[in-house]
């Protein structure tokens, strides 16, 4: 035997007593292994990215014959704009949530579970890998602003990037909570096609959420992706030009009761959700062994 | 190099094994000594009212590859469970590499590797990726990881394919993948869970030549379950297992030698005829399994000619075979495994497929 010397020299590797430099670590390549994975994954990428392309192309030049009427110099697609920035975020965070469903289904999950790791590197590094893949999609359509009458003023640019980034994350959250427990795939894109749609059609995304008869109104205000997608329209609203009425129109903001919630409070609420939700998910984690 | 063939551990000097040559007169004891790998004291899990696992105790020391024999549901992948801290005990102790598979589940992880039968790589990544992410899980020291992963891999003859995406693997290069990965962070105890079931023979043999090569050339303990009677052989020691409980633990020559008598095997025309005159001419109880009449006698080629003159049933086929595993398990739990898993495991074995997803 030749290498003994090599052998010997070999297994001495000693793994460190947990501690927080080892869970980071652990976050970062969990990190890691979500970012190669949609790298590799192309025809992902571009499928998820032909609902909200398709959403305000299609719907939105087919629609915006109907309502030119009442929006005026605003064209209804420059209105769905941030729904459909909120989209592209909103399924490739759903689907990262729906890979743990797979990798527990497929057993790398095991291999996660079975390390000398705490749970909560585990979530958080899958958060932010989500987080940061569906950001990713989002500025994909970012890149788009010019076509649908949307200046790319930088500011702009970054401040919604900003804002998407944040939803990304408690939208992550959202979905790795919901998958904590569940352990068939199936089962969990049913859960999430249950919950999509709702979310996103009382998010403000495709109508202003002013003059609503009274249970719309609050439907619409218990909506978390409400107090997302709001930000975001303020956002680019702030950069068109468009007489003060139409704007007081398309862009009414979320009110309760006569107070308009201010864009500070809305991104604390979404940063709140997605913190609140990261622990439960880190809990459920903790006991599904 | 000792007399053991072992290389000794740097600095300290000490011996994997106990041989003189390298302990240099002085008895060290330290608490992670010659101690045992492995050690279980009335380990037990209930699902429910099933019991799964009832009161299990034994010893595995470093260094050898113990092995775990049964049927389907016997227990043996709930016991390898609660051993990896994959699984709650309800109730009795273990400890792995010294540390208690409760209390110190950090450490207890740390320092075992995992290979099971269900495939847990990330198809979607290459080797080296697999074996990368791997490694920041358990903390593997930059320093060492290079070398560390060329290791393994030469070790497994998987280095020319490193960088391929495993879903380019067949099932036997996953496997060998997954035992380098499982080596990956220099582990004091390798569990092994059916290590080569849906393999070709040809795989299941390089398998185990390099778990052999493995042994040499490590200092590591294997803990094997199967229920493969050729796997067993290469044991040092087996523990059957049946129903939750361990019938025996020895040796396989212990276990083939306790059982001492040859196995003759005959087909006949009329079994409960044959059975029958069996036990009244020549005082032999028989047994009735997978479509023959075996029977323990203790020569059994001089007795062939006696029974085909004596038996007075007629006779279609015979066979003497010297005492092999599947004998020890007929002898000890009165069925053979094959038997035993086409029988009454199938309720337990329904349970544990779907408890073995977390």
């Amino acid at each position: 035997m030749t290498a003994t010397v090599d052998v010997v020299a070999a297994i001495r590797v000693k793994t460190p007593a947990g501690g927080l430099r080892h869970n980071l670590r652990a976050v970062r390549v969990v990190w890691q292994r979500e970012m190669i994975r949609f790298t590799r994954d192309r025809l992902r990428i571009i499928t998820s990215l032909i609902q909200p392309v398709l959403f305000l192309f299609v719907l939105g030049t087919g629609l915006s014959t109907i309502t030119a009427g009442s929006t005026h110099s605003v064209n209804l697609r420059t209105f769905m704009y941030p729904g459909a920035l909120s989209m592209a975020v909103l399924f490739t965070a759903m689907f990262s949530a729906a890979s743990i469903v797979w990798d527990r289904e497929f057993g790398f999950l095991r291999e996660m579970l079975v390390a000398p790791v705490s749970r909560w590197s585990i979530v958080v590094g899958k958060c932010l890998g989500g987080a940061t893949t569906a950001s990713l999609q989002g500025v994909i359509i970012l890149l788009l602003a010019g076509v649908v009458g949307v200046p790319y003023s930088p500011t702009m640019m970054l401040t919604v990037f900003g804002e998407l980034l944040l939803l990304a994350f408690t939208l992550t959250a959202f979905g790795v909570m919901t998958a904590a427990r569940i352990t068939q795939f199936q089962a969990f894109m049913a859960l999430n096609q249950m919950l999509l749609m709702p979310l996103f059609f009382l998010s403000g995304a495709l109508f202003p959420l002013g003059n609503l008869p009274g249970w719309l109104q609050v439907l619409t205000r218990i909506d978390p992706l409400t107090y997302a997608v709001d930000p975001v329209r303020r956002a680019i609203f702030a950069h068109l030009h468009a007489s003060p009425a139409i704007v007081a129109r398309l862009n009414p903001g979320v009110t309760w009761g006569s107070y308009r919630v201010s864009t500070a409070l809305e991104l604390v609420i979404v940063a709140a959700m997605g913190a609140v939700m990261l622990g439960i998910g880190i809990w459920q984690f903790r006991s599904a062994d | 190099m000792g007399a053991c063939g072992k290389t000794p551990r740097v600095p300290d000097n000490r011996c994997p094994t106990t041989c003189r040559d390298h302990s240099g007169g002085t008895t060290t004891t330290t608490t992670q000594s010659v101690a045992n790998a492995v050690s279980v004291d009335r380990l037990t899990k209930r699902y429910g009212d099933l019991t799964a696992v009832d009161s299990v105790s034994f010893d595995v020391t470093a260094g050898e590859i113990f092995g775990f024999l049964g049927p389907n549901g016997a227990g043996k992948s709930t016991t390898i469970k609660m051993l990896c801290t994959l699984a709650e005990p309800t109730g009795g102790t273990a400890t792995v590499a010294g540390y208690d598979v409760r209390r110190e589940q950090g450490s207890v992880r740390r320092n075992i590797g995992l290979v099971f039968q269900d495939p847990t790589l990330d198809q979607y990544l290459t080797a080296d990726q697999n074996l990368r992410m791997h490694a920041e899980l358990y903390g593997v020291p930059r320093a060492e990881l290079k070398d560390r992963m060329t290791h393994v891999l030469e070790m497994v003859g998987l280095a020319d394919r490193r960088s391929a995406l495993v879903s380019t693997y067949s099932g036997g290069m996953r496997r060998r993948l997954e035992i380098a990965r499982g080596m990956l962070h220099a582990p004091r105890v390798l569990f092994l869970d059916e290590p080569t079931v849906g393999l070709d023979p040809q795989t299941r043999s390089s398998i185990w030549n390099y778990i052999n090569d493995l042994r040499k050339r490590e200092d590591i303990t294997i803990f094997l379950t199967t229920h493969y009677m050729d796997e067993a052989e290469y044991c040092d020691r087996i523990a059957i297992m049946d129903h939750g409980r361990i019938v025996v633990l020895d040796t396989p020559e212990a276990l083939k030698a306790g059982v001492g008598e040859d196995r003759v095997q005959i087909t006949t025309v009329d079994d409960a005829a044959a059975i029958a005159a069996l036990q009244d001419r020549f005082g032999v109880t028989a047994r009735f399994a997978e479509g023959q009449l075996t029977f323990s006698v203790p020569a059994g080629e001089q007795f062939v000619p006696r029974l085909f003159a004596e038996l007075g049933v007629g006779i279609k086929s015979v066979s003497v075979s010297r005492p092999s595993l599947d004998d020890v398990f007929m002898a000890h739990t009165g069925t053979t495994i094959r038997d035993a898993e086409s029988g009454g495991g199938r309720e337990l074995m329904k349970m544990f497929g779907a408890r073995r997803r977390l």
